[in-house]
C-alpha cells in the first residue's frame, strides 16, 4: 500500500522534472539551428522551424511533447535530424547500462571487502589504511584516474585496448576508473555502517550468549550494517547506469553519457528532456526498490 | 587524577570543539598542508616578481619558451607543457582560480541553503512542504543539464553586451563569477535539507519558546538562536562542500565549459594533458602533476570535514 502510493506520487514528480527540463531549455537563448549548421536563409530557417514545431506557443509545444510521450515517443532529435531519440536512446543505452553494471559489480566487490576489514580491525593499521584508500579514490575524478589508467596498462604495458568497445576486455579499463570512486564511498559507508551495528544493543546481547566475534560479525552485523549501502546504491545505480560522460569519451565508448551534456550545448530539446525523464525514472525507481529491500533486510523498518 | 577534571567547566561549544580538532591528527595535518598550500599559491606571484629575471623568466606561467613538454627536471620541477610553460607556475595558476571558485561557490551555496532550510524549518507547514519538494524536485534534475542550461543563458546575455565584447579579459572574469554562482546554486540542495532538520528540533527547544513568548519575531529568532545553533554543523558540512564544488568546476573545464584560456584551473590543465595522450610519447606529468595537488587538496578538505564533524559531533559528547 505504501509503495503504491509512493509509486502515485512518483508520476507527478516525473512531470514536473520533465516540465522543468522542458521549460528551462526553452527560455535559454540560442536554438537548435544556429550553431554550425546554420540555415543559409531565413526561409529555410522558418520552415525547419515549422517542420519540428518550434514557431508554436510554448505551452502549445509542451502539450505536443506530453502526447508524444502518452504514446511512448520522444520525437525527432534536433541535432541528428535522420535519428529519432528513441533510436538514438536505445542504440546507446544498452553500452552504458552493460558499464554501469559492470561498474556497479566493481564497486561492491571492491568496496564491501575493504570496508569490511576496516570495521573488524577497527583503529589497527588494516583500519587506517583502508581508510585512507577509500577517502583516496573518492577524491580522484574520473578524468585523472582515467587517462592514467590509459597511461600505464595501455600505452606503457600494452596489457590492455586503450580505448573503443568490442570485446569484454575493452570494458576494464572504463569499469575501474568509472567504478574506483564509488568502490570508496561504499567502502567508507560500509564500514561506518559496521561499526555502528557492532555497538548496538542486539550484538551486545548476542555476544553476551557466547556468540564467537566471526559469526557475530558475519550473521548479525552484516545484514544491518548493508543498509547505508543500500540506500546509497539507489543514487548510485542511477548515476552509474545513465552513463558517464567523462569515462565514455575518454575511452571513446559509443554509450549514453556525451549526450547528457551535448544535447544541451547543442540545444537539443527533445533529446534533452528525454535524458532528463530517463534520469529522473531511474532515480526514483531505484529509491523506490532501495526502500522497499530496507522491509526485507531490516524487520524493524516498517511503512505505512 | 583524570583529564577531564583539568578542563574547565566553562567552555563554549566553539572551544570545546576546537580542543577536539586539536587532537584529531588528519585534521590538523589537512589544516596545515592546506593553510601551506594557499600560502604558496599566494606567494608564488610575488616570488617571481621579486626573483632574478632568468628565473622569472623561466618561471613565467605564460612565457612560451623552445623546450616544450620537457618532463619534470631540477629547472621546471613540474616540466613543460605544450608551449612550453613552466607546470609548476601553471598549477599554482590554476590554483587560484580552483580555489576562489571552490570557496566563493561554496559561500554562494551556504547563504541559499541556510536560508531556504532555516526559512523552511522555522515556517513549517504548508510553506515547509513545498519547499521541501521543490528541493526533492531539483535533486531528480541531473546536475550537468541545470548547470549548463545557466552557464549557456548567462553566457548567451554576455556576448551580446557591449562591455564584453570591448575587452575579453573582463569577459573571463564574469565568466567565473557565473560559474561560482552555478556551482554554488546546484550546491546548496543538501545543505537545506541538514538545516532543515536542525531547525525543526530546534524550533520547540525551551529557550526559542520563550524567546517567542517574549514576543520576538522571527527573523530575531532565526538570527539570534538559530542560525548561531546550527553553526556547528553548518560549517562541517561546508568543509564537504568545497571539495565536491573544486571537483565539479575541473569537470566543467574539463568539459570545455568552465574557464576559458588563457585563464587556468585543474581542470583545463588536466584536460590539456588528456589531449596530449597519444601511443608513442608518454608526457605523464601534464596529467600527474596538477592531477596529484588537485587530489591532495580534495583529500585534505575530505579530512578537514571529518575532523570537523568529529569535533561538533553531538552524539559523541559526554
Amino acid at each position: 500500500m505504501y509503495f503504491l502510493r509512493r509509486l502515485l506520487f512518483a508520476i507527478p514528480l516525473v512531470l514536473f522534472t520533465s516540465a522543468l527540463t522542458f521549460f528551462l531549455l526553452h527560455v535559454t537563448p540560442g536554438g537548435p539551428f544556429d550553431r554550425e549548421r546554420a540555415p543559409s536563409s531565413p526561409e529555410i530557417e522558418h520552415n525547419l522551424k515549422a517542420k519540428y514545431h518550434l514557431d508554436e506557443p510554448l505551452w502549445k509545444q509542451y502539450l505536443r511533447f506530453l502526447d508524444d510521450l502518452a504514446h511512448g515517443d520522444f520525437g525527432p532529435s534536433l541535432k541528428y535530424r535522420n535519428h529519432s531519440v528513441n533510436d538514438i536512446i536505445a542504440q546507446a543505452l544498452p553500452v552504458s547500462l552493460t558499464l554501469g553494471s559492470l561498474a556497479f559489480c566493481f564497486a561492491m566487490g571492491v568496496g564491501l571487502p575493504l570496508g569490511f576489514i576496516a570495521a573488524a580491525r577497527r583503529g589497527k593499521w588494516q583500519d587506517l589504511t583502508c581508510n585512507f584508500l577509500a577517502m583516496l579514490v573518492v577524491c580522484v575524478p574520473g578524468f585523472v584516474v582515467g587517462p592514467l589508467l590509459i597511461l600505464v596498462f595501455a600505452v606503457k604495458l600494452k596489457w590492455l585496448p586503450i580505448g573503443l568497445w568490442a570485446s569484454p576486455v575493452y570494458a576494464v579499463l572504463p569499469m575501474i576508473a568509472l567504478g574506483l570512486l564509488y568502490a570508496g564511498q561504499v567502502a567508507r559507508l560500509f564500514r561506518e555502517g559496521m561499526i555502528n551495528a557492532m555497538q548496538s544493543q542486539f550484538i551486545t546481547a548476542a555476544r553476551s550468549k557466547g556468540l564467537g566475534e566471526t559469526e557475530l560479525l558475519v550473521k548479525h552485523a552484516l545484514r544491518i550494517a548493508i543498509l547505508p549501502v543500500v540506500s546509497y546504491s539507489g543514487p548510485m545505480l542511477a548515476d552509474l547506469l545513465t552513463g558517464s560522460f567523462v569515462v565514455e569519451n575518454i575511452f571513446q565508448i559509443p554509450g549514453i553519457g556525451p549526450f547528457f551534456v551535448n544535447s544541451v550545448l547543442n540545444a537539443d530539446y527533445s533529446m534533452m528532456v528525454a535524458l532528463a525523464l530517463l534520469y529522473a525514472f531511474l532515480l526514483i525507481g531505484m529509491n523506490l526498490l532501495v526502500d522497499f529491500s530496507y522491509t526485507l533486510l531490516d524487520p524493524r523498518v516498517k511503512y505505512e | 587524577m583524570n583529564e577531564i577534571s583539568l578542563v574547565p567547566q566553562h567552555l563554549s561549544p566553539g572551544q570545546r570543539a576546537w580542543q577536539r580538532f586539536k587532537c584529531n591528527r588528519a585534521g590538523m595535518l589537512a589544516a596545515w598542508y592546506l593553510a601551506i598550500l594557499l600560502l604558496v599559491v599566494v606567494a608564488w606571484p610575488v616570488i617571481l616578481k621579486i626573483s632574478p629575471a632568468h628565473f622569472a623568466q623561466i618561471h613565467n606561467p605564460d612565457e612560451l619558451s623552445n623546450p616544450q613538454f620537457m618532463p619534470p627536471n631540477a629547472q621546471c620541477w613540474f616540466g613543460t607543457d605544450l608551449h612550453g610553460r613552466d607546470m609548476f607556475s601553471r598549477v599554482l595558476y590554476g590554483a587560484q582560480i580552483s580555489l576562489l571558485i571552490g570557496v566563493v561557490g561554496t559561500l554562494v551555496s551556504l547563504l541559499i541553503g541556510v536560508l531556504w532550510g532555516a526559512i523552511a524549518g522555522y515556517t513549517g507547514g504548508r510553506t515547509d512542504e513545498i519547499m521541501m519538494r521543490i528541493v526533492d524536485a531539483l535533486y531528480s534534475l541531473p546536475n550537468i543539464i541545470f548547470v549548463s542550461v545557466l552557464i549557456t543563458t548567462a553566457t548567451g546575455i554576455l556576448k551580446r553586451t557591449h562591455l564584453v565584447q570591448q575587452s575579453p579579459e573582463l569577459g573571463g572574469m564574469i565568466r567565473v563569477v557565473i560559474i561560482f554562482v552555478g556551482l554554488g546554486a546546484i550546491s546548496w540542495l543538501t545543505m537545506a535539507r541538514i538545516v532543515r532538520g536542525q531547525v525543526l528540533s530546534l524550533r520547540t527547544r525551551a529557550f526559542v519558546e520563550a524567546s517567542r513568548a517574549l514576543g520576538a519575531r522571527p527573523h530575531w529568532i532565526l538570527a539570534q538562536h538559530i542560525i548561531p545553533n546550527i553553526f556547528g554543523v553548518v560549517i562541517t558540512y561546508l568543509a564537504l562542500t568545497m571539495p565536491a564544488i573544486i571537483l565539479y568546476e575541473s569537470f566543467l573545464s574539463y568539459l570545455g565549459m568552465g574557464v576559458q584560456p588563457p585563464m587556468a584551473s585543474w581542470g583545463t590543465l588536466i584536460a590539456n594533458g588528456v589531449g596530449e595522450i597519444n601511443p608513442v610519447r608518454i608526457y605523464w606529468w601534464l596529467i600527474l602533476c596538477p592531477g596529484v595537488v588537485l587530489v591532495t587538496t580534495l583529500l585534505a578538505l575530505n579530512f578537514l570535514g571529518d575532523a570537523l564533524r568529529d569535533a561538533w559531533d553531538v552524539k559523541s559528547r559526554p
